[in-house]
């Protein structure tokens, strides 16, 4: 099962790598990782995306907690949370498809952050399934390339 | 939290050896090298500090392993950089593994060249990461005294481990002032002490209401000083206890509730009583796999409580019903008077007719193997050591069939004497061990049961040994093989005998090796042999080799089959009719 890991870790040099380290050398699985700074600049936030039964994200949260430097770790499948992620797609279509390409691109709420004689670089936010649907539907109309960030989360506040 | 008063300005060199004062240090084991050349000029002078210098880093780190064992404080080892920092490594990946407290301070190139493949540079803060508690790369003379005391703090709390701090060459030679911090405080590094009063509670009811308990104790019992809390607490459960290889000495081995050993060359009644307890109790254990054997037989019958510092050797490696996550001494004294005041355990008929089966157990197959006239047995000469020295010593292993006979022969009465490499199995720990055990305990008598493979991965701290009139003794069971090994290609390789003769009856002469150092050399080829050998070694004030060339066919038994179930031991062969079998009496 696919989780959804927040990781609150000191802003030091070497913290990455003792993440990643610690899921290389344990044979967890990393599918995605986003680094960033928060409101406090000593602290990083790190989303992890990972997969395993209730033991091993049981480890990969244990494991985490324990490392010096990892200040908290919240499984955010345990709360309610929205999830995001950007990717940045080049599309080159016949021109016959250009206007299809637009319209796709307005549709998913995307901008045209790049254009050339022969293609599109579109900009996409949003969950993991929006993103998959706006590949799945640019894919016959030809892409080029295109980058995920990899996703970021962030726990709901409640409403009262 | 920094105390201003009395700041003096020093070099960082001179901050180094002020701050390992400041952490009780006395002893440093080291190897000099250029980037901390300026360290070692320092010590030139110190009159608190002893730097004992070592024939390789490796033997530096264990000698550091082997003082913190026996202490239950830091072990300190100084080196330089490049080679110097890499020759720790597997050092300090055995202290890791088996949690013993422990800083390492490496040299590194200047700041202004790391990165740069300089000469003798490695990036030891990186390559030792998977393998330390934690490390520094320090960057700045002013952080210096901070990250020290910041490096013993994480060493020793919690579950304790080794801590690297590696320092360029000019954060040695600037300046600043030494202010020592008060106490340190990591926001993001607070281990649990206390276990959760509910959580013990329901352990404690569990267990009482037990009608088969066992007790499984690990290193944590050590590392956490619980000896007398595990006493009570298996006395207040009339629990059998069994103590894993890191646990010998826990629990006093004469103590009629002992059991041994559990797990791969564990006893016959340690891992009955484990296979048909209906409640195991393990306390500062991980349950590693030479424990376990095949995880999905272990235990079948019975619920497990598992008590431990670190929330991440719950349920790793088997399943757990009740975790209680705390220090161990904390967690037993609070189980305790649970115990004592509310639940009040009782006996009945159930319970007792569990310890006479153990105890049947334990009649039907003791420890046991076959005495012969013409040729040493290597269990003789571990029974005769621990006869001669009634039990006293502080023994030390190298790995392999003499560390498997070193721990089921010799009976531990007292946490501390017995050290060994467990989790990473490290051959050459021994010899470089009891160096820094005789260091930290003068008038005690050190022995190392070695083999004469092992013997030979650091043979060279004799010098250290006998340069600074350590007289430790060093028993190689001498079978000419990688006896383990050779025992597994036997079993299981169809006697195809690949790679493991060493020929080391001759090769090396361990008597003439001792006498080329300026060590005492002995060596005893009959069983009439192996008494006055042992006698005139302990003798003699001075570091022995004491060669036993024992029959190489000898195995060690029982033995679980690796990926097997506990139960499924291979027992002893029985011998031919002539040959007296001779069975060791299991207390009862």
């Amino acid at each position: 099962m696919r989780h959804t890991i927040s990781v609150l870790v000191e802003n030091k040099f070497g913290v990455l790598s003792r993440i990643s380290g610690l899921f290389s050398g344990r044979g967890f699985n990393i599918e995605s990782i986003s680094v960033g700074e928060t409101l406090d600049p000593q602290i990083s936030q790190m989303t992890i995306i990972t997969s395993g039964d209730d033991q091993i994200i049981e480890q990969i949260t244990k494991q985490l907690n324990k490392l010096v430097d990892v200040i908290k770790v919240v499984d955010l499948l345990e709360v309610d949370h929205v999830e995001r992620e950007m990717v940045l797609i080049k599309v080159s279509p016949r021109q016959e498809q250009k206007a299809e390409v637009l319209r796709v691109a307005e549709i998913f709420r995307g901008r045209i952050i790049d254009s050339s004689p022969k293609t599109y670089t579109i900009e996409v936010t949003g969950d993991e399934k929006k993103i998959e649907a706006l590949i799945g539907i640019l894919r016959p109309m030809g892409i080029k390339e295109f980058i995920r960030t990899g996703k970021i989360a962030i726990s709901r506040e409640g409403i009262k | 939290m920094k105390n201003m008063k009395n700041t003096k300005k020093m070099t960082g060199a001179k901050i180094i050896l002020e701050s390992l004062k400041k952490e009780n240090v006395s002893t440093v084991f080291g190897y000099p090298g250029g980037v901390v050349l300026g360290i070692f000029d320092e010590l030139y002078d110190d009159k608190d500090l002893k730097l004992i210098l070592t024939r390789h880093e490796q033997g530096a780190v264990h000698m550091a392993d082997g003082y913190a064992r026996v202490t239950g404080e830091p072990g300190v080892a100084l080196v330089t950089s490049g080679p110097g920092a890499t020759n720790t490594v597997t050092g300090i990946a055995n202290a890791y593994m088996d949690s013993i407290p422990m800083v390492v301070l490496t040299g590194q190139v200047p700041t202004a060249l790391i990165g740069n493949d300089a000469f003798q540079e490695a990036d030891i803060v990186g390559i030792t990461r998977p393998c330390t508690k934690y490390n520094y790369l320090v960057k700045d003379v002013k952080d210096l005294a901070y990250t020290i005391k910041e490096a013993f703090h994480i060493a020793r709390t919690g579950r304790p481990g080794p801590v690297l701090i590696d320092l360029p060459k000019d954060i040695t030679t600037a300046s600043c002032d030494f202010v020592w911090p008060d106490k340190v405080d990591i926001r993001s590094y607070r281990p649990t002490m206390q276990g959760n009063k509910v959580v013990m509670k329901q352990a404690a009811v569990a267990a009482a209401a037990a009608k088969k308990p066992v007790i499984i104790a690990g290193g944590g019992v050590v590392a956490s000083g619980a000896y007398k809390e595990l006493l009570e607490f298996a006395k207040l459960l009339n629990a059998p206890v069994t103590t894993t290889m890191m646990a010998l000495g826990a629990f006093p081995a004469s103590n009629p509730l002992s059991l041994g050993m559990p797990g791969m060359h564990g006893t016959y009644y340690a891992n009955m009583a484990i296979q048909n307890s209906d409640m195991l109790i393990g306390v500062g254990v991980r349950f590693e796999d030479r424990v376990t054997g095949k995880t999905s037989t272990f235990a079948p019958h019975a619920k497990i409580i598992q008590i431990d510092i670190d929330p991440t050797s719950i349920r790793k490696n088997v399943r757990v019903d009740i975790p209680v996550v705390g220090d161990i001494k904390n967690v037993l004294r609070d189980m305790n008077t649970i115990l004592k005041d509310e639940i009040k355990p009782k006996w009945d008929e159930v319970s007792k007719s569990w310890l006479k089966q153990i105890d049947d157990w334990k009649s039907q197959h003791p420890l046991s193997y076959s005495l012969k006239n013409d040729v040493i047995k290597p269990q003789f000469v571990v029974e005769k050591l621990y006869e001669i020295t009634k039990g006293n010593a502080i023994i030390t292993t190298e790995v392999g069939q003499n560390q498997m006979w070193a721990a089921q022969f010799y009976r531990y009465e007292q946490p501390r004497h017995w050290v060994s490499s467990g989790g990473l199995g490290t051959m050459g720990f021994g010899f470089p061990a009891a160096i820094g055990a005789q260091l930290a305990k003068p008038d005690a008598l050190v022995i190392d049961i070695a083999g004469d493979g092992s013997i030979q991965m650091n043979i060279q701290e004799i010098a250290t040994a006998v340069i600074n009139k350590l007289p430790v003794k060093v028993a190689i069971l001498n079978n000419q093989y990688l006896g383990m090994v050779r025992q597994w290609q036997e079993l299981f390789y169809g006697e195809r005998y690949s790679h493991t003769f060493l020929d080391s009856h001759m090769i090396p002469d361990f008597v003439k090796v001792a006498e080329a150092y300026g060590a005492v050399g002995l060596r005893a080829t009959k069983p009439s042999e192996v008494e006055p050998v042992i006698r005139e070694a302990i003798k003699v004030k001075q570091p022995v080799f004491m060669d036993f060339i024992c029959d190489w066919k000898e195995k060690v038994y029982p033995m679980v089959p690796a990926g097997g179930s506990l139960d499924e031991m291979l027992l002893p062969e029985p011998e031919a009719k002539e040959e007296k079998k001779k069975k060791l009496k299991a207390v009862k």
